[in-house]
C-alpha cells in the first residue's frame, strides 16, 4: 500500500538553486524535478546575485505551475545579501506574490512578510529558542537552519518549535553554504568586479573549485558566496533528527541527478535504505567531491564521522 | 565648509582595562568592549572584561566625560542562552550607555527586560539596506546601527535618509571580507564558530611551517592558507585573506582579498556629510601603542575637520597591516 504523505516521517524538500545554471536547463532540471521527484516542497528564486535573477524570471510562471501540478509545495525564496536598489527591488517584489509562500533570507524580507506565514530561510540567523519564537510571533511558520548548526543546538531548537507548532528544516545534501560578501569572486578569479561580471558564473554549474597553494581543494566559489568543496551528507543523521523534531529534510540541487539524490534520501528517511547503503549510492554519483557533516557534530565542518561510528 | 556638520563621536576599542583607559585618555567619545566569554566576537584569550573591571572601568570613563558601549553581539545557540542572559543583565545593572546586540533574541530579551537600555545593532546583525535596519528599530527599539563595511559613501548616504536611527561606520582596522554574522569560514577549518564562540580565525589554530629553504607556510588548522618565501613578511592566517589555486588563474592569487587593512582617513568629510555619526576604530586586540597612537591620530583629525582646517592623517599608512590600506567598499563600486 502506498504511505500517504502525512504518514511519513518527515518531508524531503529541494532548496534552491544557487548556481548559474542555463535558464533552459533551469527549466527543465525543475519540469523533472515536478514529474518525478519525491519531494514535497521546492524553493524557486535567486538567492545568491540579483543580477542573475532575471536570467530565470521568464520561466518562473512555467515551472511553479508545472511543480504545482506535480503535486509540489512551491515556496519562493529571497536573496539572501540586500544592498543595491536591485537586490532591494527584487525582495519587494518576491514577498508581493500573494499566491505563493516565500521565504526570508535577510532582514529586508522580514519586514516585508511580517504579519503573515511565512518560511525563514538558511542565511537568516535563527540560533535560539527566543528568536525563533520571536519570528513566530511574526509569522514564520518553518525555519530552515544555518548550517553550521550542531546536533547539540538543534534538539532544544526543536522543542522551541514544537511548543510554538512551528517546523524545522535542516540541509542535509549538498554543497555548504559558508559565506556571503558584497564582492563577487568569481568575477574576481577571471580578473573582472561584480558590475562587469558577464555572468562568468554560468561556466561553474557547481561553483568553482579553490584549491589551496599544496593543491588540495577547499573550497567552492559561486559569485558573492563561498561554499564547502566537499557535499553535506547527513543521510546517516536523518533518524536521529527526525527523533529530535525535524520535519524537513533539504537537498540543495546540483548538477548530478537530483531525482536519484532525493530517491534515496526518501528511502533512507524511510527507513527502507541504510544509511551506509545511501552513502554508497550517493558516493557512486559523479560528485567530484568527499561528504562531509562535521557541523553536526560539534567538530569543524569539513570533517566527517561516519554514522556507524557514533 | 563644515556647516550642518554634527560632531561625530569617535568610538574607540578597548580590549583591556588597560586598553580602555589608553583610549579615553587617548580622546575616545566613546570606548566599546566586551565579556570574557563567547558573547562577543574579540572572544580571545587574554582579552577582554570581568563584570569588576567593566564596573571600574565604566567610572573611569564617566569620569572624563566618555562612553562605554558593551558589545554582546554574537548569536547564543539554542539550550545556552543563559549566558547570553547574564550578559545583558550585568550591561544594564552596571549601567553601560549602550549595549551592541546581534543576535534577535538577545536584542528581544534585551528590550522586554530592560527598556531603558540603549541598544546598538551590531555589523552581525548584517543590517546592510534601509528595510532590513528598519526592521530592527522597529521590533527592538535600536538607536543606532554600525553599518557593514560593504557599502559605498553614496550608498550610506541614501541609508541615512531611509532610517530612523543613527549611523556608525567603520573607518580604520582591520577588513573583513565576508559579511559579517554570516561567515561560517572559521567553524568549517577549526570547529569554533565565529557566530557562536566569537573567534574568527583562533590563534591555537594557527600554525607556521618553515621548510629548509626558510620558505613559510601559514595554516589554520590543518588548511594552507598562505605561504611566503625567505623574507616575505607574512601576515595573520584568516581565511578570506588567503591565496588560493583555481583554474582562471596561473598561480596561485588572493581569492578574496590582499591582506590589507581599511583606511578611511580621507574619506572622513565625505563620511559626516554622508550622515554618519559614529566612527568606529577596529581592533579590541591590538596593542596600547596601537591604540594610543590611531586614536589620537583620529582625535586630532575630527577635530580639524570641524575646525574647517585639514585633517593631516597621513602617518596612520603605517600602522597598516602589512603596511598595505585600503578604502575597500567605501570607495566605490569597483572593489566589488
Amino acid at each position: 500500500m502506498e504511505m500517504t504523505v502525512g504518514e511519513q516521517p518527515g518531508d524531503i524538500t529541494l532548496g534552491p538553486v544557487l548556481f548559474n545554471w542555463k535558464p533552459e536547463s533551469w527549466r527543465d532540471f525543475y519540469f523533472r524535478i515536478a514529474d518525478e521527484a519525491p519531494v514535497t516542497a521546492v524553493y524557486l528564486g535567486e538567492t545568491v546575485c540579483s543580477k542573475r535573477a532575471v536570467l530565470f524570471e521568464p520561466y518562473y510562471e512555467a515551472v511553479a505551475e508545472r511543480l504545482a501540478a506535480g503535486g509540489k509545495t512551491v515556496v519562493f525564496s529571497t536573496l539572501s545579501e540586500v544592498v543595491l536598489k536591485l537586490d532591494r527591488k527584487q525582495v519587494e517584489s518576491t514577498c508581493a506574490a500573494t499566491d505563493y509562500l516565500v521565504e526570508a533570507n535577510d532582514g529586508s524580507a522580514l519586514l516585508a512578510l511580517q504579519g503573515r506565514p511565512h518560511h525563514i530561510g538558511p542565511f537568516v540567523n535563527v540560533y535560539n529558542e527566543r528568536t525563533l519564537s520571536f519570528l513566530a510571533g511574526k509569522g514564520a511558520r518553518n525555519f530552515c537552519l544555518p548550517p553550521e548548526m550542531p546536533a547539540t543546538a538543534i534538539r532544544p531548537l526543536c522543542a522551541a518549535a514544537k511548543s510554538l507548532d512551528v517546523s524545522v528544516e535542516v540541509q542535509v545534501f549538498g554543497r555548504i553554504p559558508l559565506a556571503l560578501s558584497a564582492r563577487c569572486y568569481h568575477a574576481r578569479a577571471h580578473g573582472r568586479i561584480k558590475d562587469s561580471c558577464q555572468f562568468v558564473c554560468e561556466n561553474d554549474p557547481d561553483g568553482l573549485q579553490l584549491r589551496m597553494l599544496d593543491g588540495r581543494p577547499f573550497l567552492a566559489v559561486n559569485g558573492i558566496q563561498t561554499m564547502s568543496h566537499d557535499y553535506l551528507n547527513l543521510a546517516g543523521e536523518l533518524a536521529e533528527l527526525h527523533a529530535m523534531g525535524v520535519s524537513r529534510f533539504r537537498l540543495s540541487p546540483h548538477s548530478c541527478d537530483m531525482i536519484e539524490v532525493a530517491a534515496i534520501f526518501r528511502a533512507a528517511l524511510d527507513g527502507r535504505m541504510s544509511p551506509s547503503e545511501a552513502t554508497a549510492r550517493l558516493q557512486a554519483l559523479p560528485l567530484g567531491a568527499p561528504f562531509s557533516n562535521g557541523f553536526y557534530y560539534g567538530k569543524p565542518g569539513f570533517s566527517w564521522t561516519a554514522a556507524a561510528a557514533h | 565648509m563644515t556647516e550642518g556638520y554634527r560632531r561625530p563621536e569617535l568610538v574607540c576599542p578597548a580590549g583591556t582595562p588597560a586598553g580602555l583607559r589608553t583610549a579615553v585618555d587617548a580622546g575616545a567619545d566613546a570606548v566599546y568592549c566586551g565579556l570574557q566569554n563567547e558573547t562577543n566576537a574579540r572572544n580571545f584569550p587574554g582579552l577582554n572584561f570581568t563584570p569588576a573591571e567593566l564596573e571600574q572601568s565604566i567610572a573611569y570613563a564617566h569620569a572624563r566625560q566618555a562612553k562605554v558601549l558593551l558589545a554582546v553581539n554574537t548569536f547564543p545557540p539554542a539550550g545556552r542562552f543563559e549566558l547570553w542572559r547574564e550578559a545583558v543583565d550585568t550591561a544594564a545593572r552596571l549601567g553601560v550607555d549602550a549595549m551592541i546586540v546581534g543576535d534577535m533574541g538577545v536584542a528581544d530579551y534585551a528590550a522586554h527586560s530592560h527598556p531603558q537600555l540603549r541598544l546598538h545593532l551590531s555589523v552581525q546583525a548584517g543590517a546592510s539596506s534601509p528595510e532590513a535596519i528598519r526592521f530592527y528599530c522597529q521590533e527592538f527599539g535600536i538607536k543606532r546601527v554600525v553599518l557593514p563595511r560593504i557599502l559605498t559613501v553614496p550608498e550610506i548616504a541614501d541609508i541615512h535618509s531611509q532610517i530612523p536611527c543613527e549611523i556608525e561606520a567603520f573607518i580604520f582596522g582591520n577588513i573583513g571580507m565576508m559579511a559579517e554574522g554570516r561567515c561560517s569560514l572559521t567553524n568549517y577549518v577549526t570547529g569554533l564558530s565565529t557566530n557562536m564562540d566569537g573567534v574568527c580565525s583562533p590563534a591555537a589554530d594557527v600554525r607556521y611551517e618553515e621548510d629548509a629553504a626558510r620558505n613559510l607556510t601559514i595554516k589554520l588548522g590543518p588548511c594552507t592558507i598562505d605561504r611566503f618565501a625567505a623574507g616575505e613578511s607574512a601576515g595573520y592566517p584568516t581565511i578570506c585573506k588567503g591565496r588560493y589555486l583555481c583554474g582562471a588563474q596561473p598561480a596561485g592569487y588572493y581569492a578574496f582579498e590582499e591582506p590589507v587593512s581599511l583606511n578611511l582617513s580621507a574619506l572622513l568629510p565625505d563620511l559626516m556629510r554622508a550622515g554618519v555619526t559614529a566612527l568606529k576604530i577596529e581592533g579590541r586586540q591590538r596593542s596600547r601603542a596601537y591604540v594610543r597612537a590611531v586614536v589620537s591620530a583620529f582625535r586630532r583629525a575630527v577635530d580639524a575637520i570641524m575646525a574647517g582646517n585639514d585633517p593631516g592623517l597621513a602617518g596612520l599608512l603605517a600602522l597598516t597591516e602589512g603596511h598595505r590600506e585600503t578604502e575597500g567598499a567605501f570607495g566605490g563600486k569597483t572593489w566589488r
